[in-house]
């Protein structure tokens, strides 16, 4: 067996382990580790299937940023995941019927009859190119309008996001950066000279204050 | 070299390639572990010096011996796991913060053709590495069970994740202005252009005309790194020591060991990337590796100046300098660099 | 001149919106007055400019942009047209109902209309299967936000929340589908799919299984039965606004994708998809009337009659080939497209009367807040009563020309049957329709307080009323041009 294709299997193993551990782990901190070792290994395979760029920006994108955001909330919040997960053992034989209706139809799919992509080998003026730049060109050239609507589409995302879940609250104290980045020096400490000595008030002064310097004394 | 490869072959056969490979990672690796003993050592000292101390010098020559003291010391020390601690992601965190800082190694090009993976991904490589480091510092935060430590992991992954974008977007720049993302080829970039061919590289590299990227770059990587003056995660005087409060022994020296591994790994970068690598600063000068050695070490130093110099910045005034300054400085600069690309003022054909 | 640059003047109408979009949402920012007045004017000055921009790149040639990602022809100059009239009719029926909310009174409002509304006009101008899902997507994303606007009413919370759990159960089946076809055909592209289908180099059985998901997804976004779960639910949840502009200018776009998936793209496939939306279609026109009858909340009746009123939009269509006849075709889309105008002209003009019925903190979404309407305000009686009368068919109102036109097609066709049963069917609906006038004209009112709204929608609200009997005299005018620009573009 070559090489590659071990690595293949030894790399698939772990990604349908650590997808299982994803679904049964039972600390939810623990299911997003599994999640984010699939990630890695599906990068893995996506590599040796010579995309790098899609292995890179996986893991760029879904492990650097989502899945941090993702353990963020999850370590927040406080969740009974055992209660979530009651239904399980109920749901089991249904979820197991529908995954295995999946792999039934997708090895009808993948079994030729139907589709003949698979078996296209790579035409050989792209096995050297690099996918990165090939990628930019189609989707900066070709598809430069979806792309765009796609742009607009995220962008929506956002101001939902923003509009359905923040309150600006009136009562919050916050600081004007602005103000603070504008102090000097002069604002907050001011020098003053003055002799080292100083000297002697004039002897006609009231017999209160004459009193009150003995006390100090 | 290549008598040892033929050696090489002939002794081990079939599994040599393995080995020379491991053989290579080695040669990477235990340097930069020394590397990072004694910048420890060297980081003491400088602060010791720029406050009129003398530091570390009772182990061995002028204290030469102490970072083997510490070492050995903490190795020693017992590893201690809190009991409501989560066991098994308590012990992956350290794992996990020193892996990526040790990985993104393989593809630094130590000088031309030196490099232990010449791929031409390089950048994104590293890109994806150095988000991957977080997940150290939060699991520790995590598992540990204490407030402290959690606390400390929030704000530091927060930090994280809020300047690796105004890194993203400054790296960006470079590879508009060098069209590739292989490393060797970045700085092969910088070694053309009119002043290289005056004798003056130093004028042709990217810090000049990315100037403002440059600094992007490191003061986020300074961030990205945890180090004063933006070490609010560890903030020994508010949050006790940080996400790594609960850690003792070589579970805590792998944490530590991962810290300088990134300083080391961010200034080698922004060599690498602004400083022309390899590269001389001026044409009657060999290129070579001590180039990059130099650069580098100029710029470590700069990390510890820094914290030797900076009182530590306030939480929301890290926020703010990561989104609000850096974040709009560097999109409005990838716009510059667009435009000065496809004008005629490019002086990057 | 550089090919980029003239594609980006085609598509000049959505640059303009989607650059506006942008800039409202970074200048509201700025914006004062609680009641975003400068918001509200730009958003109609931008869609006046898009249907200047739409009137002036028109050429009335079918024009391809994009590397053919993008098609410009008259049918979509014309839904254009029809869909910038109805977002700013929606606006300004709207204006005064999100006033009175404080929820609502935001100048994302705004913006996420105006996003809805570059959703759909990429809908109407796509040409590849790529567009279409992101023409879907982003209107859908826009419509989620505005339904769960509302965010302190659990109603539109649910309805929101039935809405975008469906919705993208409907677009997961419409990619599905159209990864289906994909795989069939080689390419995502509409003609091109169409030539692939002609030079018959493609498998039948994935063909028509991508066939059966893109009709599901397409019947979802339609809503009609038996996709139309979430109709009656969103209507009735959503603030009144909010269900002006879903029941209304979506239907444009999705009678658009419809025209150019199932006829531009897989008129070959016709028999197969003619037989599907023949179901979705009878069934609609049954469960749409028989279930709106019992219903005592106007918008949740107007949501079946909506899904009635869809029923006959694909009869229309299913009528389009006869025995692979394509002579009946234009005649039949046509109508159908004549439908869908005066439906949402019909549609838009009904929730404006909810909405003068309307103030803060009522909403007049019962059957009963319309008793006695005669003796609060006889001119708005009158204009409702309009309404339906269009609405139930009755002669001499547009939507008796809609209904007419469509049973002529289906007569045509050699279906008299079918014809039959749709007539029944609008008998059946003209009984609740005309229960409305019945309450406003001969119930006593329960509601005295008189009616509160601004005079530029009262006037507007009238016009429109209006427009419903007077193209209900001359209904040649919208249909000679529908027809022309059917002619022209297929």
């Amino acid at each position: 067996m070559e090489f590659k294709l071990i690595l293949f299997y030894v790399l698939s193993a772990i990604l349908v382990g650590s997808s299982l551990g994803v679904i049964t782990s039972r600390n939810p901190v623990n299911a997003a580790m599994f999640l984010v070792l699939s990630f890695f290994t599906a990068g893995a395979v996506w590599m040796l299937a010579q995309a790098e760029f899609l292995a890179i920006v996986l893991i760029l994108v879904y492990v650097g940023a989502v899945m941090v955001l993702f353990l963020f909330v999850v370590m927040m919040l406080d969740i009974n995941f055992d209660r979530l997960r009651q239904g399980f053992w109920s749901y089991l034989p249904l979820g197991a019927l529908i995954g295995i209706l999946m792999i039934l139809e997708m090895s009808i799919v993948l079994g030729g009859q139907y589709f003949q992509v698979l078996d296209t080998p790579l035409p050989p003026e792209l096995a050297n190119s690099s996918n990165t730049k090939d990628l930019g060109l189609l989707l900066y050239t070709q598809y430069t309008y979806p792309d765009q609507v796609a742009a607009a589409i995220l962008l929506v995302a956002i101001i939902a996001a923003i509009i359905l879940t923040y309150r600006g609250r009136k009562d919050t104290k916050r600081q004007v950066i602005a103000d603070q980045v504008a102090v000097k020096a002069a604002d907050r400490l001011r020098v003053v000279k003055m002799d080292a000595v100083k000297p002697q008030p004039a002897v006609t002064a009231a017999p209160e204050s004459e009193a009150g310097d003995g006390a100090a004394k | 070299m290549d008598a040892m490869i033929q050696v090489g072959q002939n002794l081990f056969g079939a599994a040599w390639p393995l080995i020379w490979s491991v053989l290579k990672i080695v040669a990477i690796v235990a340097p930069l572990l020394l590397a990072v003993a004694y910048l420890t050592y060297f980081e003491r000292k400088v602060i010791g010096y720029m406050q009129i101390r003398i530091g570390p010098n009772r182990v061995g020559p002028w204290g030469l011996l102490q970072p083997i003291a510490d070492g050995v010391k903490l190795l020693l020390k017992e590893s201690i796991v809190p009991t409501v601690a989560s066991k098994g992601l308590f012990i992956l965190a350290p794992v996990l913060s020193i892996a990526p800082a040790l990985v993104a190694w393989a593809v630094i090009p130590f000088a031309d053709g030196l490099v232990l993976a010449d791929i031409d991904a390089g950048l994104l490589f590293v890109l994806a590495l150095s988000s991957v480091g977080i997940y150290g510092v939060i699991l520790a935060g995590w598992s540990s069970n204490s407030k402290y430590a959690f606390l400390g992991a929030m704000r530091c992954a927060a930090q994280m994740v809020s300047y690796e974008i105004a890194m993203g977007f400054a790296l960006v720049c470079v590879l508009m202005v060098s069209q590739s993302l292989n490393l060797s080829d970045i700085v092969n970039g910088q070694g053309k252009g009119l002043f290289a061919d005056f004798g003056v590289g130093i004028l042709s590299w990217n810090w000049l005309p990315l100037f403002p990227m440059f600094l992007v770059y490191f003061i986020s990587g300074v961030a990205e790194t945890n180090r004063a003056p933006f070490d609010v995660a560890e903030g020994e005087s508010e949050i006790v020591a940080g996400f790594h409060v609960d850690y003792s022994g070589f579970a805590f020296a792998l944490f530590f060991l991962a810290e300088y591994a990134n300083m080391i790994l961010i200034s080698i970068l922004t060599a690498i990337m602004f400083l022309g690598g390899w590269l001389s600063p001026v044409g009657f000068l060999p290129d070579g590796f001590f180039w990059l050695a130099v650069k580098a070490s100029a710029l470590l130093f700069c990390f510890l100046w820094f914290r030797a110099t900076f009182p530590r910045y306030r939480y929301d005034q890290i926020m703010r300098l990561g989104w609000k300054v850096f974040i709009p400085l560097t999109i409005i600069w990838l716009v510059v660099t667009g435009v000065w690309l496809i004008s005629p003022l490019n002086i990057w054909n | 001149m550089n090919p980029y640059v003239l594609d980006l003047i085609t598509a000049s109408p959505e640059v303009l919106v989607l650059a506006m979009g942008c800039l409202i949402l970074i200048l509201d920012l700025f914006v004062k007055d609680p009641s975003h007045t400068s918001t509200f004017v730009l958003t109609m000055l931008t869609l006046v400019g898009a249907a200047i921009l739409t009137l002036f790149t028109s050429t009335g040639e079918v024009v391809y942009a994009f590397n053919g990602l993008y098609v410009d022809d008259l049918m979509g100059d014309l839904l254009k047209l029809v869909l910038y009239l109805t977002a700013i009719v929606t606006l300004f029926y709207a204006r005064p109902y999100i006033l009175q909310r404080p929820d609502l009174r935001r100048g994302e409002f705004y913006v996420l209309m105006l996003f809805a509304t570059l959703g759909m006009m990429v809908m109407i101008s796509a040409n590849h299967l790529l567009t279409i899902y992101l023409g879907i997507e982003l209107l859908s994303l826009s419509v989620y936000a505005l339904v769960a606007m509302n965010r302190d009413s659990v109603a539109s919370t649910e309805a929101a929340m039935k809405y975008f759990v469906l919705g993208a159960l409907a677009s997961g089946l419409l990619l599905y589908g159209m990864s289906m076809i994909y795989g069939a055909t080689g390419t995502l592209s509409i003609p091109e799919i169409s030539d692939a289908l002609v030079a018959n180099a493609s498998n039948p059985t994935i063909l028509i299984f991508g066939l059966v998901f893109i009709v599901s997804g397409l019947a979802f976004k339609l809503g009609v039965v038996p996709f139309h779960m979430w109709v009656p639910d969103v209507y009735q949840g959503a603030p009144t606004a909010i269900t002006m502009l879903i029941g209304g200018a979506p239907k444009l776009a999705a009678f658009a994708i419809t025209m150019r998936l199932l006829v531009s793209g897989l008129l070959l496939l016709a028999p197969d998809w003619q037989g599907m939306l023949l179901i979705l279609a009878v069934l609609s026109l049954a469960i749409g009337n028989l279930a709106a009858i019992p219903q005592t909340n106007i918008k949740r009746m107007l949501a079946y009659s909506t899904i009635s009123h869809m029923g006959f939009v694909l009869l229309g269509i299913v009528v389009g080939v006869v025995g692979g006849d394509a002579r009946f075709a234009l005649n039949a889309y046509s109508s159908s497209m004549f439908y869908v105008v005066s439906y949402v002209m019909m549609s838009v003009a009904a929730f404006g009367v909810i909405i003068l019925l309307s103030r803060a903190g009522f909403e007049a979404d019962r059957i009963d807040d319309f008793k006695g309407l005669n003796k609060r305000s006889p001119w708005f009686a009158a204009v409702m009563m309009m309404i339906m009368f269009s609405m139930a068919g009755v002669p001499f109102f547009i939507g008796f020309f809609a209904k007419f036109s469509i049973l002529q097609a289906v007569v045509a066709s050699g279906q008299i049957g079918l014809a039959i049963y749709a007539v029944l069917m609008s008998l059946i609906g003209a009984f609740y329709y005309l229960r409305i006038v019945k309450v406003m004209y001969f119930d006593e009112p329960i509601d005295e307080s008189p009616i509160v709204a601004p005079m530029d929608m009262r006037v507007l609200l009238s016009i429109n009323g209006l427009a419903i009997a007077l193209f209900g005299l001359f209904p040649q005018t919208i249909m000679s041009l529908c027809a022309f620009s059917l002619l022209r573009s297929l």
